[in-house]
């Protein structure tokens, strides 16, 4: 089992890495990685502070993206935008992931009313359009960074059950997994040892677009001022802020707007190179 | 026929039930007390309490949960607006029309172009064409509509002075809105049409029309595409309903008097009955446009009329085959 | 004219391209049929033989597919000059293909009866009326009531789609008909019956037919000469007396042997040694020499030639005649 898996990482790692477009997202959101991890070293100035007398300042060699309208230092919360777009792209898919797989996991493997109770639920979920089941969740409980990686997770929570319930329903049945229960292993360790690295390959596709999904969610709440709020610099608000200054301080718009761009392209061409990569009959 | 749409829309009334209990308990976990938000900051302990009894909020949550549900299927009353004490449903009315509008119209949009786009980046796969438009598309799915409406400000309001930046009424109002909504549902159409023709194209039937001496064009129109236009169907009904749910930003820029607008300023205010209602309503869109689409599928796929037709235990494998599909389009689309 | 070739093939080489590699399917192929001939060309599947008929239709997948060399002349045209506008009037018309697998070569949104009406369109101006009227007469000719004729193909059985299959591929009145193993899909029972009706029917309309297929046994019931194919070429082609008489190539008496005979009392069944050539990598020389019993040093070497070892009996041996 466990040389199977390594041989199947392998295939996928060299499919991935002749797809040019995928490869290069992978290393870009690296750097994004890294960025948003020393954003503190990076960062020439710090992302809130104010300077009244240096306001709206055109790109320089001081301020490379210039100042926004407090004086601020654009390039400095771009730089640290980064770190909240990331964190709650995969902390609130990381969350979705938990929660859908462990539903999924006990509604496949229990099946019968446990499992019907469950899936109703998630087609409740999914009848309501994600972005305004986060807002019905911030209108709720506000809009704290927590709030706000749960609301974008949670419209996601039935795919990621459904995949890990169809997984388990497809295996649960095979030999290997009566054997395994013959002897006695019981359910969790079935469960993380044999289910788990078999859906890993869908799960880790659908993830990657949902983080890219999640940023885009989080940055169209905070844009109209339902998500994080000032002084966070997130991408969004930034691009709100602009609004305002658009005539004649469009310069300001760039830097975020091409942030949340390469960001979220990256994770979406990574998603499609690991999906063509994963499954080699998909593509052609 | 008629049975199945009965049937399917007996079907809906159990979903929207537990969509609106679960609304309601939402809301209604939220901490803040109602009463108090309902009548500001300033009101005595004895106001409060007089507005909770008003509110009905003394008693228990089921009954409350239960009298407002009476209310909205008797009387479509989703209770008044704690700010402005205007009903919600006549607030409903009002701004719903225009939110249906701007998101038809980007469906519409995005449809027209991204189909055909689809189409023939599949026939011409790995074409130049295939590669530049599929990249244009991955962008479109990258750049979120408020970055293309600020852009599209600048550059045709401001600078050229050709289309106004705000309203929606006349057509060139309308214009930089629906483009700006419309660019993800288009990228998503082209996607999915791709990768839906690309699996129809190389199957043995297509073969069949090529060996009859048929024109590549009609292959492609009267059999390919009417093979793989299930999973755009639903495409585009899942695009519809995320429009709805997602046209507030484009709104709130282009001060649209929409539906999402008002849901926005109801959630800034906390006003809950304005959220409820909202929501539930979205709700209901998104399960009407979900029949419609199943109901569509019918008329294109006759495996699936015949699902239809026959007894309820086909009836529910055609439910499980559409859930996969919705699964897999998911996957492939986003 | 009755004993006129009406298509012959010559040199034909098709590659097909798979990540970087060149598959080589067919290779220097010659055949020719004769008109009213039924022809069985036989193989082991990969062999080639589904490549060469697409080739004829010129239905090969345009992306990965290529015709190296070669000429296809139908009625002194060489096919593969057409335009594309000529060659779809010859597809259907002309030469007209049933294939493999009916349960997938049927469109599953469209009626069967539209299907038909579709290919009898393309081909003949009539109007919707006689369209239908011709239709539906095909439909019977194979054996099924025209009241069928709003069906879907999900509607109908394997075999029953086979014969929809048939309905279409004759409905024009073909003067080539490329059979693509029409009944390996089926049950043993319906295979019977469908072999009868194309074969009454290629009687009746008088049509050419090449039949590919890997049982020797149908080739025997309705052909008239046999091609035996081998990693993209022809090993041997006789009349059917000859072949089942007299075969001389390694590779035909390793599929003759592979019969099991119910006469014999034998514990095992008889198989050719090896597997196919990967037609990525072919052996030199002889390409069946690495799984041949009487191989010698000089199979290795070269290619060998065609041996007319009697008249119409071509062998792709350096040991014909010989032994």
């Amino acid at each position: 089992m466990q040389g199977r898996g390594n041989s199947k990482f392998q295939e996928t790692w060299t499919r991935l890495k002749k797809n040019k477009v995928a490869f290069a997202s992978l290393f870009i959101l690296l750097i994004l990685f890294l960025i948003a991890v020393f954003a503190d070293l990076i960062a020439p100035y710090s992302y809130s502070e104010q300077n009244l007398t240096n306001i709206l300042q055109k790109p320089s060699s001081e301020h490379w993206f210039g100042t926004d309208q407090y004086g601020r230092d654009i390039f400095s919360r771009v730089i640290y935008g980064s770190r909240i777009s990331l964190s709650v792209g995969f902390v609130a898919v990381g969350v979705a992931l938990l929660a859908g797989g462990i539903l999924g996991a006990i509604a496949g493997f229990y099946g019968g009313r446990v499992d019907n109770v469950i899936m109703r639920c998630m087609d409740i979920l999914l009848s309501i359009p994600s972005v305004l089941l986060a807002l019905a969740i911030v209108a709720a409980f506000g809009t704290s960074i927590i709030n706000l990686m749960i609301a974008t997770g949670i419209s996601t929570v039935p795919s990621y059950a459904r995949l890990i319930r169809a997984e388990i329903l497809s295996i649960k049945d095979q030999e290997y997994i009566e054997a395994a229960r013959a002897v006695g292993t019981n359910d969790f360790i079935i469960i993380t040892k044999h289910i788990i690295p078999n859906c890993l390959a869908p799960i880790l596709v659908q993830a990657t677009f949902g983080v890219a999904t999640a940023i885009l969610t989080v940055a169209g709440l905070s844009f109209v001022g339902l998500g994080l709020q000032p002084p966070i610099p997130e991408w969004g608000s930034m691009l709100s802020d602009v609004r305002a200054y658009i005539r004649g301080y469009a310069y300001m718009m760039v830097p975020p707007a091409v942030a949340i761009a390469i960001t979220v392209f990256c994770l979406n061409s990574l998603g499609d190179g690991l999906r063509d990569a994963l499954d080699p009959k998909l593509r052609n | 026929m008629v049975r199945y749409i009965i049937r399917r829309i007996l079907f809906l009334i159990p979903t929207l039930l537990l969509v609106s209990f679960f609304v309601f308990a939402i809301i209604n976990a939220a901490p803040g007390d109602p009463a108090q938000l309902a009548l500001g900051e300033g009101a005595t302990a004895e106001a409060v309490e007089a507005k909770r009894i008003e509110l009905g909020l003394d008693k228990p949550f089921l009954v409350q949960y239960l009298t407002w549900l009476k209310d909205i299927v008797f009387h479509f009353d989703f209770g008044n607006s704690y700010r402005s004490n205007i009903s919600v449903s006549y607030q409903i009315t009002q701004y719903f029309p225009n939110t249906l509008k701007l998101a038809g119209l980007s469906v519409l949009l995005g449809v027209l172009i991204g189909v055909p786009i689809g189409i023939i980046a599949a026939v011409k796969q790995y074409s130049v064409f295939d590669n530049i438009v599929m990249s244009f598309a991955m962008l479109g799915m990258s750049v979120p509509a408020f970055v293309l409406a600020l852009s599209m400000i600048l550059l045709f309001s401001i600078h050229l002075q050709w289309l106004p930046s705000s309203g929606f009424s006349t057509f060139s109002q309308m214009i930089m809105p629906v483009v700006a909504l419309g660019m993800q549902p288009c990228a998503i159409c082209a996607r999915m049409t791709r990768s839906s023709m690309l699996e129809v194209i190389r199957l043995d039937y297509i073969r069949t029309v090529r060996a009859k001496g048929q024109k590549e064009f009609k292959v492609i129109v009267n059999h390919a595409l009417k093979n793989a236009v299930l999973p755009i169907l639903t495409t585009i009904g899942l695009q519809f309903g995320a429009l709805i749910g997602g046209a507030f930003v484009t709104e709130t820029i282009f001060l649209i008097p929409g539906f999402g607008r008002l849901l926005v300023t109801a959630v800034t205010n906390r006003d809950y009955p304005l959220v409820m209602g909202g929501v539930l309503c979205v709700a209901m869109v998104v399960a009407l446009t979900n029949l419609v689409i199943d109901i569509a599928y019918a008329f294109v796929d006759p495996r699936v009329k015949a699902a239809f037709k026959s007894s309820s235990s086909s009836f529910l494998a055609h439910m499980k085959m559409k859930k996969s599909l919705k699964n897999m389009e998911q996957s492939n689309a986003r | 004219m009755e004993n006129s070739t009406i298509l012959e093939i010559k040199d034909l080489s098709v590659s097909y391209t798979s990540s970087n590699k060149e598959i080589k399917a067919v290779r220097g192929l010659d055949l020719a049929i004769r008109q009213g001939e039924t022809l069985g060309l036989v193989g082991e599947t990969g062999a080639g033989k589904t490549t060469t008929a697409l080739s004829v239709l010129r239905i090969l997948p345009e992306v990965s597919s290529s015709i190296k060399s070669g000429e296809i002349m139908f009625e002194g045209r060489d096919i593969l000059t057409l335009s594309r506008k000529e060659m779809r009037e010859i597809r259907g018309r002309d030469i007209a293909m049933i294939f493999q697998d009916p349960m997938t070569s049927l469109d599953p949104v469209m009626t069967v009866g539209r299907q038909i009406e579709e290919m009898i369109s393309l081909h003949t101006d009539c109007d919707k009326k006689e369209l239908r009227s011709r239709a539906e007469a095909m439909l019977e000719v194979v054996g099924i009531r025209k009241d069928r004729f709003d069906d879907y193909p999900h509607q109908f059985s394997g075999g029953m789609k086979q014969r929809v299959g048939i309905a279409i591929a004759l409905s024009c009145n073909p003067k080539l008909l490329i059979a693509d193993e029409p009944t390996t899909a089926l049950d043993v029972t319906i295979q019977a019956q469908v072999l009868n009706l194309m074969n009454q029917l290629k009687e009746k309309y008088r049509t050419a037919m090449i039949l590919i297929t890997h049982d020797l046994g149908v080739v025997a019931e309705i052909c008239s000469s046999v091609a035996i194919m081998y990693a993209g070429q022809i090993v041997e082609y006789g009349s059917i007396e000859q072949i089942y008489g007299n075969h001389m190539h390694p590779y035909t008496e390793g599929l003759f042997d592979s019969i099991p005979d119910i006469e014999e009392e034998k514990s095992e069944l008889k198989v050719i040694d090896g597997l196919p050539p990967d037609p990525s990598a072919l052996p030199a020389g002889c390409s069946f020499s690495p799984r041949c019993p009487y191989a010698t040093d000089r199979c290795g070497e070269s290619c060998p030639d065609d041996v007319q070892v009697e008249p119409g009996h071509i062998v792709k041996c350096i040991l014909a005649g010989k032994k």
